[in-house]
């Protein structure tokens, strides 16, 4: 009795977490000939475990082959899971089938990186933005016209661009479109994998705060996955730093930035450039040597003890676990820094 | 004041398109010292690239430098024969690319690449060619040169590749570097070790660079002086600290303060409205005019000059026309 009411007690105490993704596994075949008895396997995602809370942004940065753009694509539906749990709203997304999936579906959309192919050169603005309202069978008619019209000014694309077709537009008004495309159906969330890496920064910014507005107005909740920094810094509530396949930390972006706790983390936050001239040598430089082992054969123990400047034993041999270092605050790091070195400069 | 090793005056590159004539680069003057390292920022469409490919001298058809000098050592390069081009063209003028694996032969290794040049331009033989190519390329940080000299380019990494074309293009001790955003395509690790690559480069040969980015974040570490274009021409043009500090062109300001700062917590971003226009389309006025939130009649109908508002920084703007005024 008293083990049952504990029971109930851990459970509401628990927070409710919009997505909350457990043990999430991407294994690729590569084995190579026809008869090899042992499969290779290329482990795009290997074992990932986080949440993204309601009305929050969670970042997710890396380099190119870290697995950042696989996890966007497995929360999305859009690749099968070796293993893993991806719970949205409660419910374990690949449990559902039919009807029930294609429900949930739609709310969670997707932004992409390159709105050049995103988009179907044949169809007009006006089919695109509409698209997704038809299928799911929300709207149609004068009514559906009507919803297309407000999607365009909510993201600022002229009504009068309607019967146009993408070709005839900038990058940056390409990425509207598709913005208006993922909030026709008013999802929860939206997973934006790269969304301004291809466009120039006066109109990144644009794009970032059209994000940022619409997050406010219709209470989205962001992924945001993408390889600049800069960017990721900008918009998210809490980041997540992907290597190889891992998350090596978690936290929020005010820690992240300021007192990182894993070396890579460090590493990368001293990497960028800072748009200030006058701060060049004040920089802590470390410059993290060589290059991202492939995903198909990581090293042994913690994997980025190849590049590691702190690499000891330990790491050599024993895989490090994502645990909770500080509050709210994750690394998988068997000697985390003490005294880490962030970007963020008083002023 | 050092003497100019590059002086571009007023060069005009029109592509002359079934479309009419498209003014890329419309009246650009700039020069670079000896051991400078200078950005020229700009977004699409801007005319960074056509300026850079220029003084290459690799405009091709329908392109054509129609005006202009471009002075290298105070030779012209615009007037100069294709012969005498192609002995300056990879020994004293190099150029490195933004996609390192379109700009290596995919059916050569890479050290037939490096040791190419040599050959041609050092007159070495084979074997001479051979050594100072592994050299090279162990200066530009590769591990195992030797083994890199005998790989193709899909061998290698990109941040390899980058390096590769770092090597072959100062394995001539070239004067003047053109590095046409040479680490956009890599991951932000690898970048920091090719620009601090290139910073040594600049501390041991006294290599006058000519880098062309958008990332503000790399112009603010690497180089002395800034270039800053739009639609074709330059709007600003000053030290990198005052460029920062105190930009007086609305657009470099505007650039400015759409960059996220990563170093710090609070970052605002403000944005230009609208994008470049196509060149060409602005006939009359100021071509930022419709981009500009402090535009006035004046831009609308008469086209400003770039002009000294006090040493060493021009800007093209009519606020500044009775003297500096803060922006």
């Amino acid at each position: 009795m008293v083990q049952k009411l504990e029971q109930v007690e851990t459970q509401t105490k628990k927070e409710e977490y919009l997505l909350e993704v457990k043990g999430l596994k991407k294994y690729f075949d590569v084995t190579e000939g026809l008869f090899k008895k042992e499969r290779q396997y290329l482990r795009a995602v290997d074992n990932i475990d986080f949440f993204v809370r309601q009305g929050e942004t969670l970042g997710i940065v890396g380099e190119s082959g870290c697995g950042k753009s696989t996890t966007g694509n497995l929360i999305m539906q859009l690749l099968d899971k070796t293993e893993g749990e991806i719970i949205f709203e409660g419910v374990d997304l690949s449990k559902l089938k039919g009807e029930a999936l294609r429900k949930k579906r739609a709310e969670i959309q997707m932004i992409f990186q390159d709105p050049f192919s995103s988009l179907n050169p044949r169809m007009r603005v006006f089919d695109i933005i509409a698209e997704p309202l038809k299928t799911h069978g929300v709207a149609k008619g004068k009514e559906l016209e009507n919803q297309v019209y407000e999607l365009m000014d909510v993201v600022g694309l002229d009504r009068s661009y309607a019967r146009r077709y993408p070709h005839e537009f900038s990058g940056g008004q390409r990425q509207r479109i598709g913005i208006a495309r993922a909030i026709a159906l008013k999802p929860k969330l939206i997973i934006c994998d790269e969304p301004v890496s291809a466009l120039d920064v006066s109109i990144q910014s644009q794009i970032l705060n059209l994000m940022s507005k619409l997050q406010k107005e219709f209470q989205l909740t962001y992924i945001f996955i993408a390889h600049g920094l800069p960017a990721v810094k900008h918009i998210s509530d809490r980041v997540a730093v992907m290597y190889l396949g891992k998350i090596v930390e978690i936290t929020t972006k005010e820690k992240l930035f300021d007192q990182p706790l894993h070396p890579y983390t460090e590493g990368l936050l001293a990497a960028v450039p800072i748009p200030d001239p006058t701060l060049r040598d004040q920089k802590h430089r470390i410059i993290i040597e060589g290059d991202m082992p492939s995903p198909a054969n990581p090293p042994s123990g913690c994997r980025f003890h190849t590049r590691c400047p702190y690499a000891q034993d330990k790491c050599r041999s024993e895989e490090p676990s994502l645990i909770e270092e500080k509050p709210d605050h994750f690394v998988a790091c068997h000697f985390p820094l003490e005294k880490g070195h962030g970007v963020l400069i008083e002023k | 004041m050092t003497e100019a090793l590059l002086e571009v005056k007023d060069l005009k590159t029109y592509f002359h398109t079934e479309n009419g004539v498209v003014p890329s680069v419309d009246g650009v003057s700039f020069s670079i010292k000896k051991g400078e390292t200078i950005a020229v920022v700009g977004e699409s469409g801007s005319g960074k690239s056509v300026t850079s490919l220029s003084i290459m001298g690799l405009v091709g058809s329908p392109g054509k430098i129609v005006d202009g000098k471009i002075l290298f050592e105070g030779k012209d390069l615009t007037t100069i024969s294709n012969r005498d081009m192609r002995k300056l063209r990879g020994n004293e003028i190099a150029m490195i690319f933004q996609e390192p694996l379109t700009s290596l032969n995919p059916l050569f290794t890479v050290g037939n690449q490096i040791s190419e040049s040599i050959k041609l331009h050092q007159k070495a033989s084979k074997e001479e060619a051979k050594v100072k190519s592994i050299e090279m390329l162990r200066k530009v940080g590769i591990p195992r040169p030797e083994k890199v000299y005998s790989s193709y380019p899909h061998m290698l990494s990109g941040g390899m590749r980058q390096r590769v074309m770092i090597a072959m293009a100062l394995s001539c001790n070239p004067k003047l570097l053109i590095a046409d955003e040479p680490t956009t395509a890599l991951d932000v690790t690898i970048q920091a070790q090719i620009l601090q690559l290139m910073r040594n480069l600049i501390h041991e040969n006294d290599t006058s660079i000519m880098l062309i980015t958008h990332d503000l974040g790399v112009v603010a570490e690497m180089v002395d002086t800034v270039i800053v274009m739009y639609a074709g021409q330059v709007v600003e043009y000053t030290d990198v600290y005052t460029i920062f500090k105190e930009p007086k062109h609305p657009y470099t300001k505007g650039l400015l303060d759409s960059t996220p700062k990563i170093h710090e917590l609070k970052d605002e971003l403000q944005s230009i409205e609208g994008t470049v226009p196509a060149p060409g389309t602005i006939t009359k006025g100021c071509r930022f005019q419709t981009r500009c939130p402090l535009a006035t009649s004046k831009c609308f109908s008469e086209e400003p000059e770039l002009k000294e508002i006090r040493p060493n920084h021009q800007v093209r703007c009519w606020l500044h026309e009775e003297g500096e005024v803060a922006i």
